[in-house]
């Protein structure tokens, strides 16, 4: 993909009114940020003291923001590994040759598809219970991200079985694999290497989503900062309010933006693999990357 | 059912609550993210650095984060917002990122001919892209724009966390008030969402095969 150009090389004249326009842009830009800075400084927000809060031991809080952050690590970690499972055999499902094996499979994966992450979460978190089975806020958690996931993973991996060349499946069986072998030896492989950049990035959405712990009260880092600003308010007001919030955002964006960095490495070094050259650039369509539930199912997925 | 009875009224209005919400930010991101896409396509490196930088930081955060700076940081700044503002705000800012980035692919996959011949008859920057290319590329990123409506309409459920009463917050709010069946109120968030997004996503096949250019 080559953007097209829109515009002309700018000759003199056109370069002169660009730079005009580019020093006024910079100048509101700045402005903007001056005034965000002023509004805080004259708040006192910007005190050092304040922010040193986020980095002395004595306080506990660099302590409780570092547990936070390992127990969303665990959420996310736990259900990546299940997700991946659970989305793998998903997608061989629904890839089966028994309808009725495919049949509940695409509908398990339309349905999850289809509704709010938020309201997987909320049905194990706050519906079980009133049918005895009681989960914990990390299991709620957990679960819903597994569920919703493993079905988004489902599709990945599926286009990735079906992007590998015919020929392969076929000369397969005409070594005499059985259907099991021809999935595990030889369609899976070549189907996961292809989609690792993909998978990667959903993994990534999946990490964003685990912030939606602190709406059902799992103490990861937004419901930790929060939890820290009650405690601290209780003895200086709204002193480190903005201070803790600010903070706890600024680990999940770094979390994120890291492996997303990590994405993009394995992205180029596929790229550059021989054996999966071949392969198109698999870009996750924009919906799922949003996190939070899916698009709905498009025509050819039906 | 008797339970489902007595808070039908609590279910419409929180419905009526996420369609209003959806809309909105729906509107909201679809403005700023066509913006952005004609700032990340524009002759001045200055724009196309401040949208690159737009998209990737919104697209890195997450959605809870967003609300979160929205709700709890703009006070600090003496912009209060109301809760529903609030989630309009988060929501739309959240969802322009990804809008921009579906523009910008269609944007990019209308024939470069024809950007050439417009430059040709000496249409600037702005005529071109006005007159010219976005016409032609809002065509193809029906489908790709009509996912990301849809995954904003489930992405409102969020704002349950901050106070907005919309569809997903029901939930949690009734299981406090003495525990009744929850089943079928579950069943009516759920088809809550549906009325939203099936009829959406029909339109969305409709729109995507009257508009479709065929090359």
């Amino acid at each position: 993909m080559s953007t097209p150009v829109l515009f002309d090389v700018p000759g003199p004249q056109a370069r002169a009114r660009q730079r005009i326009g580019a020093v006024i842009g910079s100048v509101v830009i700045l402005a903007l940020v001056a005034f965000v800075l002023y509004r805080l400084a004259r708040n006192g927000q910007l005190e050092g003291q304040r922010w040193a809060v986020l980095f002395d031991p004595n306080t506990g809080v660099p302590q409780a923001l570092g547990k936070a952050l390992l127990r969303t690590l665990q959420v996310a970690a736990v259900g990546m590994v299940l997700a991946t499972l659970l989305g793998l055999l998903l997608a061989v499902g629904r890839l089966s040759d028994h309808r009725w094996v495919r049949l509940p499979v695409s509908t398990f994966i339309e349905f999850f598809r289809a509704i709010p992450l938020l309201v997987v979460i909320f049905t194990l978190y706050f519906v079980l219970p009133s049918f005895g089975i009681e989960l914990s806020a990390f299991a709620a958690l957990t679960g819903g991200l597994v569920l919703y996931n493993s079905a988004v993973l489902a599709e990945i991996f599926r286009a990735g079985i079906l992007s590998v060349d015919r020929g392969q499946r076929e000369a397969a069986f005409g070594l005499g694999m059985r259907k099991s072998q021809v999935m595990t030896l030889v369609l899976l492989p070549q189907a996961v290497r292809r989609m690792l950049p993909v998978l990667i990035a959903q993994l990534v959405v999946l990490l964003k989503d685990s912030s939606l712990g602190f709406i059902i009260g799992y103490f990861e880092l937004l419901r930790q900062a929060r939890s820290l600003v009650e405690f601290f308010s209780l003895e200086y007001g709204n002193t480190y309010t903005f201070q803790l919030y600010v903070g706890a955002a600024l680990l999940y964006i770094i979390v994120n933006v890291l492996l997303s960095q990590l994405a993009k490495y394995v992205e180029r070094r596929t790229r550059t693999n021989k054996k999966a050259a071949a392969t198109p650039v698999a870009e996750l369509p924009a919906d799922v990357q949003m996190g939070g539930g899916g698009g709905v199912a498009s025509r050819e997925t039906i | 059912m008797e339970f489902f009875i007595d808070n039908f009224d609590l279910l419409r209005d929180a419905f009526l609550t996420t369609l209003s919400l959806s809309l909105l930010s729906g509107l909201l991101a679809l403005v700023l993210g066509t913006v952005l896409a004609g700032m990340r396509v524009s002759p001045i490196t200055q724009l196309r650095g401040l949208a690159t930088f737009y998209v990737e930081v919104f697209r890195n955060t997450p959605l809870t984060v967003v609300f979160f700076f929205i709700i709890f940081g703009l006070p600090q700044i003496d912009f209060a917002v109301d809760f529903f503002t609030g989630a309009v705000l988060s929501v739309g800012l959240y969802t322009a990122a990804f809008v921009c980035e579906a523009v910008r692919s269609g944007i990019n996959a209308v024939s470069p001919g024809q950007a050439e011949a417009a430059r040709a008859i000496g249409l600037t920057f702005g005529q071109s892209l006005r007159e010219i290319v976005l016409p032609q590329a809002f065509r193809t990123v029906v489908p790709p724009l009509g996912n990301v409506w849809i995954a904003m309409v489930k992405n409102t459920s969020i704002a349950a966390g901050f106070s907005v009463t919309e569809l997903s917050s029901t939930l949690p709010r009734l299981v406090n008030a003495d525990a009744g069946d929850l089943t079928l109120i579950l069943i009516g968030v759920v088809a809550g969402y549906m009325l939203i997004t099936l009829p959406s996503a029909f339109a969305i096949h409709r729109l995507e095969r009257r508009v479709a250019i065929l090359r």
